[in-house]
């Protein structure tokens, strides 16, 4: 069972409390945009193996959505953190680079 | 490889079954091959088996990080139907489904081809009118299907509660000519044909790098050196994102897991395979005894080849429902697969924006039908440059927004 600490609330909750959202900074792109990008904001995903970030709702507690960085391979959780950011916070970061050197993710790393 | 046959199995049942050959060939890799296929499951096997059969081109290696159907293939529930809603899908499933009933004796092999008929329950008015709508489609396509009444379903399957206490069976979608087969043997059997062929099947040998020169692959780098190819087919499922990666483009594709279970063996009791889809289980019995179940999709992505543990627990909660004699049962085994979802629920067998490699994934959870057909239209595409059974399944549909739209036709994981 994934548990994930809710940055709002501060709540821990299982994955039966919360909800997936998918992958995460994903750029919106709308009326005027290329078929490329929007094709890449509707469908194209990193879908990786290892470091990932991705959005969850706290559905059963504050109900807000909340960002993860989680690792696909082994299911360790790296941290989470408020949404309203366009990237993942430092702290996020130095605790991934503490346990998977070297990683990248789009144009994080 | 000597012909399997009823005076081998006398032969060797009088010499103690002493001269029995390995069923398939464990080469040193060459330095070049004309076709690297990515992957041994059923679709990398069945690709490599008709790129010889129907095209001449033996010359070929399929590459595999682990055992040959170590993969999707050797952990799925068997189900084989070709009862979708678009017309696409049912040409390809049921060319699929049409080449499982002849493929034993295509292969020399016994696949266990069981057209036991495969039953989707209705359980809601809704999904009453969903699958009528699939088999008025389904006579359009030439694809056997009815829709039948749950007095017809108690008779196809006595077993089954049709008047629960939550969703009561209004229905079901039927396909007499569905049914199941053994999915290692499909594997070992194409395994056992391509060697026949003189390809080379290398196992235990991870590809971890594709090198390109002016927009075309000229071969891939593995745990056991650098192999050069002319074309290259990458069909690894769950991976299908991460090899991709290597080759520097991206796919709509989530990789998630999907588990089953399969219960102590007990005496035959249901001799059809039985969809619930409202209340999401779905069973049948392998010739073993054992009632074969299957679960869930995770919500999130994972590689772990295991999943979440209250899947489980609503899909037995859903069976029992419906089977209530299974309550007493115990499980025997569970596992997981890493399974590769589209957008549209349907699969991609498309070029790729490298020259000479084309790619076979986003089968998700229902696959295993699809095996022969797969790999008769991707051998195709990949000799020829194009196939009319995967034309529409490129990945260019994605951006044209032409979606073969099966998520709802599906409706449960497989
Ligand atoms: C629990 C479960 C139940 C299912 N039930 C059904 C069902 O009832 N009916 C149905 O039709 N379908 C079902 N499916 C789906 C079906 O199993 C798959 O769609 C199908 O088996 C996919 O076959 P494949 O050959 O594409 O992939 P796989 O069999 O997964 O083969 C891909 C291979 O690629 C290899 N590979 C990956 N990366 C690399 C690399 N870098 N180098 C070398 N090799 C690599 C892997 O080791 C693997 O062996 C189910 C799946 C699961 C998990
Ligand atoms: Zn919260």
């Amino acid at each position: 069972m994934l548990i994930l600490n809710c940055p709002y609330c501060g709540c821990y909750k299982d994955e039966t409390e919360l909800s997936a959202g998918g992958e995460a900074h994903l750029k919106r792109f709308g009326p005027g945009a290329s078929d490329a990008e929007f094709e890449g904001y509707l469908f194209g995903r990193v879908n990786p193996k290892g470091v990932h970030f991705e959005r969850w709702r706290c559905a059963s507690g504050c109900g807000k959505w909340f960002h993860a960085a989680r690792c696909t391979a082994t299911l360790e959780v790296f941290g989470t953190y408020k949404a309203q950011t366009l990237k993942p916070p430092q702290a996020i970061k130095d605790a991934i680079s503490a346990k998977r050197p070297g990683w990248t993710w789009r144009d994080f790393s | 490889m000597k012909r399997n046959s009823v005076f081998a199995v006398a032969r060797e049942a009088m010499r103690q079954h002493s001269g029995w050959g390995r069923t398939w060939g464990n080469p040193e890799a060459k330095k070049a091959y004309d076709v690297v296929i990515i992957g041994a499951g059923g679709h990398g096997l069945a690709t490599a088996y008709y790129l010889g059969k129907n095209f001449g081109i033996t010359n070929v290696a399929v590459i595999e990080k682990g055992w040959l159907g170590g993969g999707n293939t050797g952990r799925n529930t068997t189900i084989i139907r070709s009862n979708y809603l678009q017309d696409p899908s049912a040409a390809l499933y049921e060319k699929a489904r049409s080449l499982y009933e002849t493929m034993s004796q295509d292969l020399n092999y016994n696949v266990m081809f069981s057209p036991r008929g495969v039953m989707m329950l209705a359980q809601t008015h809704h999904e009453v009118r969903g699958y009528q709508r699939t088999a008025h489609a389904n006579s359009l396509q030439g694809v056997k299907t009815e829709f039948i009444s749950p007095a017809r379903v108690k008779e196809l399957c006595p077993i089954i509660n049709i008047d629960g206490p939550r969703y009561s069976v209004l229905g079901a979608l039927w396909q007499a000519r569905g049914g199941s087969a053994r999915h290692d043997a499909v594997a070992w059997g194409y395994a056992r044909a391509c060697t026949d062929m003189g390809m080379h099947i290398l196992q235990k040998t991870e590809v971890t790098g594709i090198t390109q020169s002016g927009g075309n692959v000229t071969g891939v780098d593995t745990s056991r050196g650098h192999i050069a190819c002319k074309k290259l087919g990458m069909v690894v499922a769950g991976h299908a994102s991460v090899v991709a990666n290597m080759a520097g483009f991206q796919l709509p594709i989530e990789s998630v897991p999907l588990q089953a279970l399969v219960s102590e063996p007990i005496k035959p009791c249901m001799d059809v395979v039985v969809m619930a889809n409202t209340v999401h289980g779905y069973m049948s019995q392998s010739d073993k005894g054992e009632m074969v179940i299957g679960g869930g999709t995770d919500a999130y992505n994972a590689y772990t080849q295991r999943g979440s543990f209250h899947h489980l627990e609503e899909t037995v909660r859903a069976l029992i429902e419906t089977f209530p004699m299974v309550s007493r049962l115990k499980m025997l085994r569970h596992w997981g697969g890493i399974v590769d979802v589209t957008g549209d629920r349907s699969p991609i067998l498309s070029k790729t924006p490298l020259g000479n490699t084309f790619i076979n994934c986003g089968w998700g959870t229902g696959g295993f039908k699809a095996i022969p057909g797969s790999g008769w239209g991707f051998a195709e595409l990949m000799a020829k440059g194009e196939s009319p059974l995967t034309d529409q399944f490129g990945l260019d549909r994605f951006r044209a927004g032409r979606f073969i739209d099966e998520s709802v036709a599906a409706g449960v994981a497989h």
